[in-house]
């Protein structure tokens, strides 16, 4: 693709397969990921979009295949410059009684504060502009118990930012959300992508949001690993796979599913 | 920190103080303040009067262990309810205890059996010690490696009870098979006292004691990181493998010596971190740590005094009293958290 030769690549993956002992999830996944850049990643339950997303983030490893960030292989890297180059949103409930807004946005800076997590001037001014990137700022002192999913998910969501990586992965993040929730936080992801240059790349159901949001589109289907623009899915026909056995199509033209007539 | 916390700490340090000098009061003996004062400068002139005698033999090391054993107790709680992110967790409940009272049986119990015997009365203190130690490593490592399997923390509380019933089990068949002499030394040992410790003891104890809390404060950062699990933790670049390592260090160090020497008390673990948590209203453990460490220490002072309350010659087992006092904080827990576990 000539567009794009002059890409530079923060995640790529190198014939990687994952899986677990026998059972293999994607084989051979061949894919660079660009700055600046939203990716959805899509795919039935149990195609392995979460086990991805951990293996990038070397929370588990590859059955086989490299997985470089910014040139450099992720399982030589220490956990702790991993940290520095990829922040993690996970699916994990944090309600911690009298947990502040303000604590976990600022654990974020964990990588960078001494041994007992002293927040220096200018990590206190990274979760400050953390907060205010999500419109969390007036949250700063509430408990985390008091919040919304929606406002939970934000706030995690400014726990990433406030550690400061150019990489942002996010399994699930529009899970439990109600319909405005999982557009205003696909906004703010694109918003971020677009205008913080980061390389923003989450699991979802959502496919119309996906469709419609996102600069590129990431799906795991029946083993193979596909990417490309979202028109480029639906023209290969690879969108419809999903699809398969199913009561349910895609709608060519409308980018939208339909009941099968 | 806000200033709330500021006077919360000075109001504990000053509760602490004011305990300990009234817990070197009472007792079998009321002392009046004014002669505890003199017993401790052991300026009276007279060495062997019977006040500086039980003041600086008895009370003295009592008190002190009283102040070690609150601290203590209450900081593993704390490590083991963040670790295993579980607010019911502490070293009695998951069977710390009992697995050092199982490693102090084999010690006391098990080896008289296979006809060893210790005479040394110091390399049997010690022996004692390092046999608690062992057992309370090895019920951690078992607890660690369940908690990396079973997520649910109701069973991993489950299978904390089994283990400490097995223990028990294992103890009472000792104790079935034991010859009258060494079950006495055995029987009591597990009614816990805080007074059994003598002065000499006092010396391994405290430096061992203070290590341990050291080491925990250096545990305040990985403990803050682990309040969001471990999947944020190690994409933080936490080592979780080294930070379970250090909780064990430190729960067989301060867990393991206070259990070794006044035998198992319950309940102060679990109850006192949700006391300072209720009182501090804050998550933070460089916060948490210390309040911590200064409720134990008001708390576990407080019953020892109330151990010593019916007067005369009769004092009740620490044991009872720290369950009376610890088992209502645990039932407002479990009411309150019952959506938000922790």
């Amino acid at each position: 693709m000539a567009e794009n030769t002059e890409r530079i690549y923060t995640i790529e993956l190198h014939d990687v397969t994952l899986g677990y002992g026998e059972r293999v999830l994607m084989a051979d996944a061949n894919v660079g990921f660009g700055w600046g850049e939203l990716t959805a990643l899509i795919g039935r339950n149990g195609t392995g979009k979460s086990t991805l997303l951990r293996t990038i983030a070397a929370l588990a490893r590859p059955q086989s295949g490299v997985i470089t960030i910014q040139g450099d292989n992720v399982s030589e890297l220490s956990m702790r410059e991993v940290a520095s180059r990829i922040s993690f949103v996970s699916t994990d409930d944090v309600r911690v009684q009298n947990l502040h807004v303000w604590d976990v946005v600022a654990l974020g800076r964990a990588p960078y504060t001494n041994w007992v997590g002293r927040l220096r001037e200018e990590d206190r001014a990274k979760v400050q502009e953390a907060l205010a990137l999500v419109g969390m700022s007036a949250f700063a002192e509430a408990s985390m118990e008091s919040l919304s999913d929606g406002e939970r998910q934000r706030v995690m969501i400014a726990r990433a930012l406030a550690q400061d990586t150019p990489i942002i992965l996010l399994d699930e993040p529009t899970a439990f959300l109600d319909l405005p929730n999982k557009y205003e936080v696909c906004l703010l992801l694109r918003r971020l992508a677009h205008e913080q240059g980061k390389c923003i790349l989450f699991s979802t159901h959502d496919l119309s949001i996906a469709l419609e949001l996102c600069d590129t589109i990431a799906m795991i289907e029946g083993g193979e690993f596909h990417y490309g623009t979202a028109e480029m899915l639906i023209e290969s026909g690879a969108m419809q796979r999903i699809f398969e056995r199913t009561q349910i199509e895609f709608d060519r033209e409308k980018g939208n599913v339909r009941l099968k007539r | 920190m806000n200033r709330n916390s500021t006077i919360l700490f000075v109001l504990l340090s000053v509760a602490t103080l004011l305990l300990f000098v009234v817990d070197l009061a009472v007792g079998s003996v009321a002392i009046p303040l004014a002669d505890v004062w003199h017993g401790l400068r052991g300026g009276g002139g007279d060495a062997t009067a019977p006040v500086e005698l039980i003041v600086r033999n008895f009370r003295l090391p009592k008190a002190v262990m009283a102040l070690l054993a609150g601290a203590s107790l209450s900081t593993v709680g704390l490590q083991m309810q963040t670790l295993f992110r579980n607010p019911l967790a502490g070293p009695y409940v998951l069977g710390v205890s009992s697995g050092a009272s199982l490693g102090v049986s084999i010690m006391l119990l098990g080896l008289p059996l296979m006809g060893v015997s210790v005479a040394n009365p110091l390399v049997q203190s010690i022996g004692v010690a390092g046999a608690a130690w062992i057992g309370a490593a090895a019920i951690m490592v078992v607890v660690m490696a369940v908690t990396a399997r079973i997520k649910n923390i109701m069973t991993v509380l489950i299978l904390g009870m089994m283990f400490g019933s097995a223990a028990s089990a294992l103890v009472e068949v000792m104790q079935y098979l034991s010859p009258e002499g060494a079950l006495k030394s055995y029987v009591v040992w597990t009614m816990g006292s805080l007074g059994g410790v003598t002065l000499s003891q006092l010396k391994i104890v405290v430096p061992i004691i203070a290590v341990g809390l050291l080491l925990s404060v250096l545990l305040i950062k990985p403990l803050n990181i682990l309040l969001l699990g471990e999947n944020y933790a190690r994409t933080m670049g936490l080592n979780i493998k080294r930070t379970r390592f250090m909780v064990t260090l430190t729960t067989v160090m301060l867990a393991g010596t206070i259990t070794a020497y006044c035998g198992p008390i319950g309940f102060i673990g679990l109850a006192v971190p949700h006391i300072a948590r209720m009182l501090f209203r804050e998550a933070d453990h460089k916060v948490l740590v210390p309040a911590t460490m200064l409720t134990g220490t008001t708390v576990m002072l407080l019953c020892d005094i109330l151990s010593a309350l019916p007067g005369n010659d009769l004092t009740l087992p620490i044991n009872t009293v720290s369950a009376l006092v610890g088992i209502p904080v645990v039932v407002i827990v479990i009411f309150r958290n019952r959506k938000t576990m922790m």
